[in-house]
């Protein structure tokens, strides 16, 4: 009686489990099938298939030119947040002093304030000093929003380091430089990419802070994106999400590959 | 250089310190700073003194955002719950190879742009969209259902979006949970209900705290999501912000309205971390 209760249960969750799958994944699968439709609208299924909407993206100059320049602060934004957040990181994790664990709090707020709120300000401030609506503001404002994730990635990785191999470098007469550079470099360097990768994807994506700071010259694709879903929707902005989402995935894939590597028990 | 370990060690702890420094200048000036003038703002604009804050309360448009936004986190929270928590445990309970697999479907949705997600939500919510279009063409409805630019739009896609950020700390939580605690509990004798309220459950609390505290809390900020599915009784507090600002150049209440959204999350983080005693892992 109890077995049959059980099979009974087992088969809802699997049932349950399976709805939830199809719940957190069919919505991106759906905008994927339609950036490659024939029909002029949104629509599912599609009538046809065509690579009309990625031909527009590559020719028309306004969705084209927003994904140059949503690469433009990417690219910048991902060095300075990984060298600042792994600097960061590795003097928290290397140094002891009183009220350490405030400034890993302090570094790690950007991720806990509301990001309504960091964009209204940086609006405010940048309006004050000239940067509103160029591509340094939007590079220091994803470079902010991004350093969290870098600091954290690093720093997970760091406190699995064996302080012994550092100390005995370091005993040995290696200079602190050096020390960083041959022993605990190579240690963390997957947690490093994953930083990276973290930091590309969270520019890559942002939107919110870049509604604010961003102007109709200097303007990413998330916001032209937002500007076209608000307005009359042009299908290109599946070939867009699907473009997005592909970058996704990619980076997931090479972050998990990163720390794979970086897992000392090979997992 | 006859250098000995303790000395060594010192040298290098004075030598790393200031390297925390660049980080912490960046964010002083461009996160710090710009959010503390937003929040003055809520005391200078129009004029010195707390009228922004008597606006908030005498007001009861910003009366109804507030309980918009408590409303539509909550029912998040708890639709994440109800629908993450059984996953989160076949996650825990699965052979690797199914984990692992799993887990990879639970941080696609993750890793995909927040925009890209909502995209998607009106879609297949609109009109003649996946949803509607089945229906109908199963004969279970006769007229399109209105499933966007409402409450349940918001739901739907908020609940998607953020279901990640209550599976992970579940997970994290039910795969160190001892499975002889419920194998000595059914041998027993206790009935499989009974088994996971009085032991499996309790033991996942620690996650159940945490996923359900980083989801209200992210919810509660929320802006592209609602804007984008939900309709002008849905307003939620993020929205009302950027319309103080965008609409109406209101800067002492959008500050003020900054100031009630910041405080709640600091303190819903705060007495979490302090009574719960639980880390608030985020996602991973």
């Amino acid at each position: 009686m109890s077995g049959g209760t059980e099979h009974w249960w087992r088969r809802l969750r699997a049932v349950v489990c399976g709805l939830t799958i199809v719940y957190l994944v069919a919505p991106l699968i759906i905008v994927l099938i339609i950036s490659f439709s024939s029909a002029p609208f949104l629509t599912f299924p599609p009538p046809g298939l065509s690579l009309q909407w990625y031909e527009n993206l590559f020719n028309n100059p306004m969705w084209f030119g927003s994904l140059i320049t949503s690469v433009k602060i990417m690219i910048p934004t991902a060095i300075l947040a990984t060298v600042l957040g792994t600097a960061a990181s590795y003097a928290l994790a290397r140094s002891n002093f009183a009220g350490k664990f405030l400034v890993s709090g302090f570094v790690m707020a950007p991720m806990i304030v509301p990001v309504i709120i960091i964009a209204i300000g940086l609006f405010g401030v940048f309006r004050a000093i000239g940067l509103f609506g160029t591509l340094t503001g939007l590079i220091i404002a994803h470079t902010v929003l991004s350093i969290p994730y870098v600091f954290a990635t690093v720093s997970g990785a760091l406190s699995l380091v064996d302080r012994r191999l550092e100390d005995a470098a370091s005993t040995l007469g290696a200079p602190p430089w050096t020390c960083f550079r041959r022993i605990t470099l190579p240690l963390i360097l997957p947690a490093i990419l994953s930083g990276l990768l973290f930091a590309m994807v969270v520019s890559f994506d942002e939107l919110v802070v870049s509604l604010f700071i961003s102007s109709p010259t200097v303007r990413p694709v998330t916001v032209q994106m937002w500007s076209n879903i608000r307005g009359a929707v042009d299908p290109t902005i599946a070939a867009v999400a699907t473009l997005l989402f592909c970058f996704s995935i990619f980076a997931l894939i090479a972050e998990s590959l990163a720390r794979r590597r970086s897992d000392p028990s090979g997992r | 250089m006859t250098q000995i370990r303790a000395g060594s060690t010192a040298f290098r702890l004075s030598s790393a310190g200031w390297l925390v420094l660049p980080a912490v200048l960046l964010l002083a000036a461009f996160f710090v700073y710009p959010v503390f003038w937003l929040l003055m703002r809520s005391f200078s604009q129009p004029e010195w003194g707390v009228q922004n804050y008597q606006a908030l309360v005498e007001r009861t448009v910003y009366a109804r955002v507030l309980w918009n936004t408590i409303s539509i986190s909550g029912l998040t929270t708890i639709g994440c719950l109800l629908i993450g928590y059984p996953l989160a445990y076949t996650m825990a309970t699965a052979s690797e190879r199914t984990r692992r697999i799993l887990i990879f479907v639970v941080l696609i949705p993750f890793w995909t742009s927040l925009l890209v997600r909502t995209f998607a939500w009106m879609v297949i919510l609109q009109k003649q969209g996946l949803i509607n279009d089945l229906l109908m063409d199963l004969g279970l409805i006769s007229a399109p259902l209105a499933l966007i630019y409402n409450r349940a739009g918001v739901l739907i896609g908020m609940i998607q979006i953020l279901l990640p950020f209550m599976i992970f700390p579940l997970f994290a939580v039910m795969v160190r949970i001892d499975q002889s605690y419920s194998s000595a509990a059914a041998t027993l004798g206790a009935p499989p209900m009974r088994n996971f309220f009085r032991i499996y459950l309790p033991l996942s609390m620690p996650g159940i705290i945490s996923g359900s505290t980083l989801v209200f809390v992210s919810a509660l900020g929320y802006y592209i999501t609602p804007a984008l599915l939900g309709g002008p009784a849905d307003l939620m507090i993020a929205q009302l912000i950027e319309r103080q600002i965008a609409t109406f150049g209101n800067w002492g209440v959008a500050g003020a309205l900054s100031l009630v959204l910041l405080a709640t999350t600091v303190l819903i983080l705060g007495l979490v971390q302090r009574f719960a005693g639980v880390r608030t892992a985020w996602g991973r």
